[in-house]
């Protein structure tokens, strides 16, 4: 048997999730604030070097790394870890979504959200 | 000039793009990019990733406002997305491969036909009544609040619209955009789905294409945290106060004025890359 939701349900529901991932902007954007206030007071007069692109360094391309530059207080793997918290909110976005279509006992929805957390999972870790 | 200048200039840039795309609804993105590589020099690489960031954040912070107005359709933008993330994948690998200029060339023909779009803002509003065999299979079909109760809609071309979003996704895998201006065409033009329901669930399904093509770019070394900042929380200062000072549709004549600054962005990017300088 499906559980249907009624819009009235479904709305709020969507209201608290939208809620969720607004918090999760600001979490990520005062973590990236935080790091690049350090990052200038670091290196803020030194010259700015992006017209060339070399790929960046390993430190700041996998979450390991990022952490453990967190930990040593390394401003670049500081503002990393709030673009990766910001990353991180549309694939929980999707993941309640999942969550929610179990409960509602809706089986396709249910393989439709399970594909694309796949291909987010998929790009993140692989 | 050092970086604290720098990122202040980057900050204040990124910031009026992020207030001009939530007036138009075109999104920053389009302005980021030519805004980074022309106005800064900065390599094009890592002009996509700072905009694909400020994308995800634009997105993800707006959610709740489109929400509560109650026009999303979850089942579209989820089945959709199955193709706008399976294209943004694409596009992303294809970023790390394709060379400077070929990503500026396809980026300035996006932008011409974006701004095109913008200025002559063409909506259809016919409501389809009568069931569409693979909408409904699909459970697509859904009802948007209209003068006080809610009217149904079914749709049309479920497999053309699906196609056109995984263009979407391939798009903002490439270009670190949106590719909202896609997705409302997929849904609005080719599979008929109303107007408001179309612009509201694209915004929902744009923070997911996007996180897709990001963990791909994190990768290949696209992500600047040090650009990305600046670029970031100036696109949301300005996206959260354009929101704000704006709660009606922007006006006919600013949506022609940005679009005219979007196309001659357009042709700036295209001559910069056919002389070789981007």
């Amino acid at each position: 048997m499906n559980k249907e939701l009624s819009h009235e349900e479904e709305r709020k529901i969507e209201i608290t999730l939208g809620n969720l991932l607004r918090v999760g902007v600001i979490t990520a954007a005062v973590i990236v604030l935080a790091g690049g206030i350090i990052y200038l007071a670091r290196y803020g007069f030194q010259l700015p070097h992006y017209s060339v692109f070399n790929g960046e360094p390993p430190n700041v391309k996998s979450l390991i790394a990022i952490l453990k530059g967190v930990i040593e207080l390394k401003s670049l793997s500081i503002i990393q870890l709030g673009i990766l918290v910001l990353i991180a909110t549309p694939v929980l976005r999707v993941f309640f979504s999942f969550v929610a279509f179990i409960y509602e006992k809706d089986l396709m929805y249910t393989f439709f959200t399970f594909i694309v957390l796949t291909v987010l999972i998929f790009s993140l870790m692989g | 000039m050092n970086n604290i200048l720098f990122t202040i200039l980057i900050y204040f840039g990124s910031l009026f793009a992020g207030f001009l795309g939530s007036l138009t609804g075109l999104g920053g993105g389009v302005i980021i990019v030519p805004m980074l590589t022309l106005l800064f020099n900065v390599d094009i690489h890592y002009a996509v990733g700072a905009s694909l960031i400020s994308v995800i954040a634009t997105s993800s912070g707006a959610a709740s406002a489109y929400v509560k107005e109650g026009y999303s359709n979850i089942r579209i933008g989820m089945f959709l997305e199955i193709a706008t993330t399976i294209g943004a994948i694409a596009g992303a690998y294809l970023a790390g491969i394709a060379p400077a200029n070929a990503i500026a060339i396809i980026f300035g023909f996006v932008l011409i036909y974006s701004a095109s779009q913008s200025i002559l803002s063409r909506k259809e509003e016919n409501l389809v009544l009568t069931e569409d065999k693979i909408a409904t299979k699909l459970k697509l079909n859904g009802s948007y609040p209209s003068g006080g109760e809610w009217k149904r809609y079914s749709m049309k071309n479920v497999p053309t619209g699906f196609g056109i979003c995984t263009v979407a996704g391939v798009l903002s895998g490439l270009l670190g955009v949106g590719g909202g201006v896609v997705k409302v065409i997929a849904m609005n033009r080719i599979m008929k789905i109303p107007f408001k329901v179309s612009t509201t669930t694209s915004n929902f399904m744009i923070g997911v294409t996007a996180a897709a093509s990001a963990g791909v770019y994190l990768k290949n070394g696209f992500i600047n945290p040090s650009l990305v900042m600046p670029v970031m929380l100036g696109v949301l200062t300005g996206a959260f106060t354009g929101a704000k000072i704006i709660k009606h549709t922007p006006s006919k004549w600013l949506k022609i004025l940005f679009g005219i600054l979007v196309l001659f962005l357009a042709f700036e990017m295209i001559r910069n890359a056919v002389i070789g300088s981007v």
